[in-house]
């Protein structure tokens, strides 16, 4: 990476901030999950590696969240950027140089503000729990930055209209960006109280609903069409899906404090509103539902396609779970347990990380001209985040229903936790699966990018027969 | 941009997420700058300081920078009996908390009796200054305000720390960060629930409860009891220190993680504590082989778990 640095761009190859951006986000994601299975098992077992202030959970907990959803996550966002924008423009990236530029700021920037989290030096914010100057190189360092690579992009395209996927993305990383500025500014001006809360929950909100999801759901929408060979069902439904994220996903923040002395209408607002995130679910769902038609042989054969619609499917439970649990009358019960971790894990494990994972599997083939090394170990890490998520996801949602019950009988507190305690081990063992399923995936790719057979000129990745 | 349909689309969204953000950004600051804080609301500023997590003052969030809580029995410079008084002493240098510095955020009639009667406009963090929250009338009702106890009463700082004892003192400033800083709030919630939780973890905080409080660390995944009133439920210092040094000393069934590494090197008599002998000796009590664990040490007046023993202790 450092050669490129300071290199001409013209002499940067075409691909080469997306390389590094994906190989990035995997190691991001062995990191970020295995931190997650470490955390899960002091849950499990509280006396597992105890007496050090820095392997303490309360130490661990923040950077477990900020590894995945800045690193793997936002990464993997950056990455699918880097390759499918100028691809849909029929261009190259506008500059390769800043690309590497920003990949380069964003691991210093990230690992800076791990290390000083797991330190202890946090703003006390979930979500945006980083201090604020590094808030700033994030804002700075690593969102405008590839906003501006995206923009241009999109503004030097060779193509007449612009795509779906580039709407979302173009208009996302505008959008996160002021959720990022927005959502700060208690750090930056020392904003307290009910404003500091409220602000807290605007951020952690609105950079799922205006960064994470459309994101995601952007990279669906190339990669479907890409693969299968079928156009895209439906533009319009395309547009409804656009238009009701910003619209509907840009306003219910305030659903994550029902139980809060906020103004009671902003309240009330923010639960319809949250119910009407089901449109832009239902759109999205459907559109790539229907995009399959005909060619539903991929989702055995092909990895790309296996990981994307397993993501999509995931989206049905994730927007039915999220759309009623956040109205009052479903909310005092699961409000604070463990059903909303397994609902959060089914947003950014199940729902999202499946998308991003098809476009780095794709990206990485595509750009490096290699195929997959091996199709077994693809397969190996598919079930193993599958079957791991899927554990915790069922021992989380059980035990933030024994939560719920607890709460609302108020019960001794300690039953619950006794209670608990068989789904904290079950927590543990599904997370240590998706730990293990990326070790692999970080081993695979690797051995693409070293021994995967090279793909012609003119040949897609997904043309080629698996080789092992 | 090439077809009309985009310049079009791109104004749509801009007026899209503009008239989003006016609706959940601007209209609800319109409610929440009319919020008079409450007597707990005016407490938990003073006690706090100016910010809880990363601050210039206090960057690796060890505590530095906060205002001290005093408990006045006696009136400092007189030395003659009065009522039990909370004082909050900023010595020279600490900042102020916002209520001080931007009055404003207390709400209307708080302000105005802070201003007038309390004379807070006339403290400076250079010199340092002392606060008290006292009880007034504003337009027939009754609510409390901020008084500058160093103006009106010349109550400095020196003064009040001379005239009490390290057992009168409360490091409850420090304790927040110290509850901040280790990740209290990733468990424990600060915010029980209007729908239930009155019968065990006590009232839900009201509207003006929070003004001036930053981070407000309300939690959302509780995975354990909520503290808001945790000191009126368990006022017991020695259980907290036994709890925080290893819970399983007092809830067997406890997965909360041991806090010994915040009692630091020395005990409060000065003595080296020895974890690994007392850790030894535990595992021999788990094991059935001791009848009773090893005492837990008392910590030191200024370490880290005094102060954050402090600041549970005090959530009433």
């Amino acid at each position: 990476m450092f050669k490129y640095l300071f290199a001409k761009n013209e002499e940067i190859p075409p691909g080469t901030a997306a390389v590094y951006f994906g190989f990035s986000s995997i190691l991001w994601f062995v990191i970020g999950t295995g931190l997650g299975s470490f955390n899960a098992a002091k849950l499990a077992f509280p006396d597992f590696v105890t007496g050090y202030e820095y392997f303490s959970f309360g130490h661990m907990r923040q950077v477990h969240v900020m590894a995945v959803i800045f690193g793997w996550i936002s990464m993997a966002f950056a990455m699918a950027m880097m390759y499918i924008t100028p691809a849909l423009g029929n261009t190259r990236l506008w500059s390769e140089k800043l690309g590497i530029w920003n990949c380069f700021l964003w691991n210093a920037g990230l690992s800076l503000g791990l290390t000083l989290l797991w330190m202890g030096m946090t703003s006390g914010r979930e979500y945006s729990d980083f201090p604020w100057f590094i808030d700033l190189v994030v804002l700075f360092g690593v969102i405008l930055p590839l906003g501006i690579n995206v923009w241009m992009t999109i503004m030097k395209r060779r193509t007449q209209g612009i795509y779906t996927t580039n709407w979302f993305f173009g208009s996302a990383v505008f959008m996160v960006w002021i959720v990022l500025l927005v959502g700060n500014l208690p750090e930056y001006f020392q904003l307290t109280g009910l404003t500091e809360a409220y602000l807290t929950w605007w951020f952690a909100h609105n950079v799922l609903g205006l960064w994470i999801t459309p994101v995601a759901a952007a990279i669906a929408y190339y990669t479907v069409p890409k693969v299968t060979g079928n156009p895209l069902y439906s533009h319009r439904i395309g547009h409804l899906h656009f238009w009701s994220v910003v619209v509907f996903y840009s306003t219910p923040a305030a659903h994550h404090l029902m139980s809060s002395p906020l103004p009671e209408w902003l309240k009330s607002f923010a639960s319809v509103e949250g119910v009407l995130i089901l449109v832009p679910a239902i759109a999205f769902v459907s559109n790539l539902l229907l995009t399959m038609t005909g060619k539903w042989r991929f989702f055995v054969d092909n990895v790309e396609i296996k990981f994307t619609i397993t993501g999509v499917l995931m989206a049905i439970p994730l927007n039915m779970q999220g759309g009623f649990q956040q109205t009052r009358a479903i909310n005092w019960y699961i409000h604070g347990t463990g059903w909303i971790v397994a609902h959060a894990h089914l947003a950014l494990l199940g729902f999202s990380t499946f998308l991003e994972a098809a476009a780095v599997y794709y990206g990485l083939q595509t750009i490096m001209r290699r195929k997959l090394y091996s199709l077994t170990l693809a397969n190996f890490h598919f079930w193993f985040l599958l079957i791991g998520f899927t554990i915790y996801w069922v021992s989380m949602t059980i035990a933030g229903l024994i939560q719920g019950a607890a709460k609302i009988y108020e019960v001794p507190y300690i039953d619950t936790v006794i209670a608990e305690h068989p789904y904290m081990i079950a927590r543990w063992v599904g997370g240590t699966m998706v730990f293990t399923g990326n070790l692999v995936w970080l081993y695979n790719m690797w051995m693409t990018a070293r021994a995967g057979t090279a793909i012609p000129a003119g040949r897609l990745p997904h043309e080629l027969a698996y080789e092992r | 941009m090439a077809f009309r349909e985009y310049k079009i689309g791109a104004r749509l969204f801009g007026v899209a997420l503009g008239l989003s953000m006016m609706i959940t950004l601007y209209m609800p600051s319109l409610n929440i700058v009319e919020v008079g804080s409450t007597e707990m609301g005016l407490r938990k500023g003073l006690q706090y300081g100016r910010i809880g997590g990363f601050s210039v003052e206090d960057p690796f969030l060890k505590g530095e920078g906060k205002p001290l809580t005093v408990i006045l029995k006696q009136d400092p410079r007189s030395g003659e009996q009065i009522e039990p008084v909370y004082a909050y002493v900023y010595k020279s240098g600490i900042p102020f908390t916002s209520a001080i510095r931007h009055p404003r955020i207390m709400g209307k009639g708080v302000e105005d009796l802070s201003l007038d009667t309390g004379r807070i406009g006339e403290a400076t963090e250079k010199a340092g200054a002392v606060f008290v929250v006292s009880e007034g009338r504003w337009q027939g009702k009754k609510i409390h305000y901020i008084e500058n106890a160093t103006a009106t009463r010349g109550w400095t700082p020196d003064v009040i720390m001379n005239s009490v004892t390290d057992a009168d003192v409360r490091y409850i400033g420090a304790g927040k960060i110290m509850f901040v800083k280790e990740g209290c709030w990733w468990c424990h919630t600060l915010l029980p629930e209007e729908t239930q939780d009155w019968q065990v973890f006590g009232a839900p905080p009201r509207l003006g409860d929070f003004n001036s409080e930053s981070p407000t660390a309300l939690g959302s995944d509780r995975k354990a009891p909520d503290l808001l009133h945790i000191g009126s439920r368990n006022s017991s210092r020695e259980w907290m220190m036994m709890h925080f040094f290893n819970p399983r000393l007092v809830q067997p069934h406890s997965i909360m993680p041991r806090f010994d590494y915040l009692w630091g090197p020395a005990d409060a008599q000065g003595n080296t504590i020895d974890y690994d002998k007392w850790r030894a000796e535990y595992n021999e009590y788990t094991a059935g082989k001791r009848i009773y664990p090893p005492d837990v040490p008392e910590p030191a007046a200024n370490s880290e778990a005094r102060k954050l023993i402090d600041f549970v202790l005090n959530l009433k």
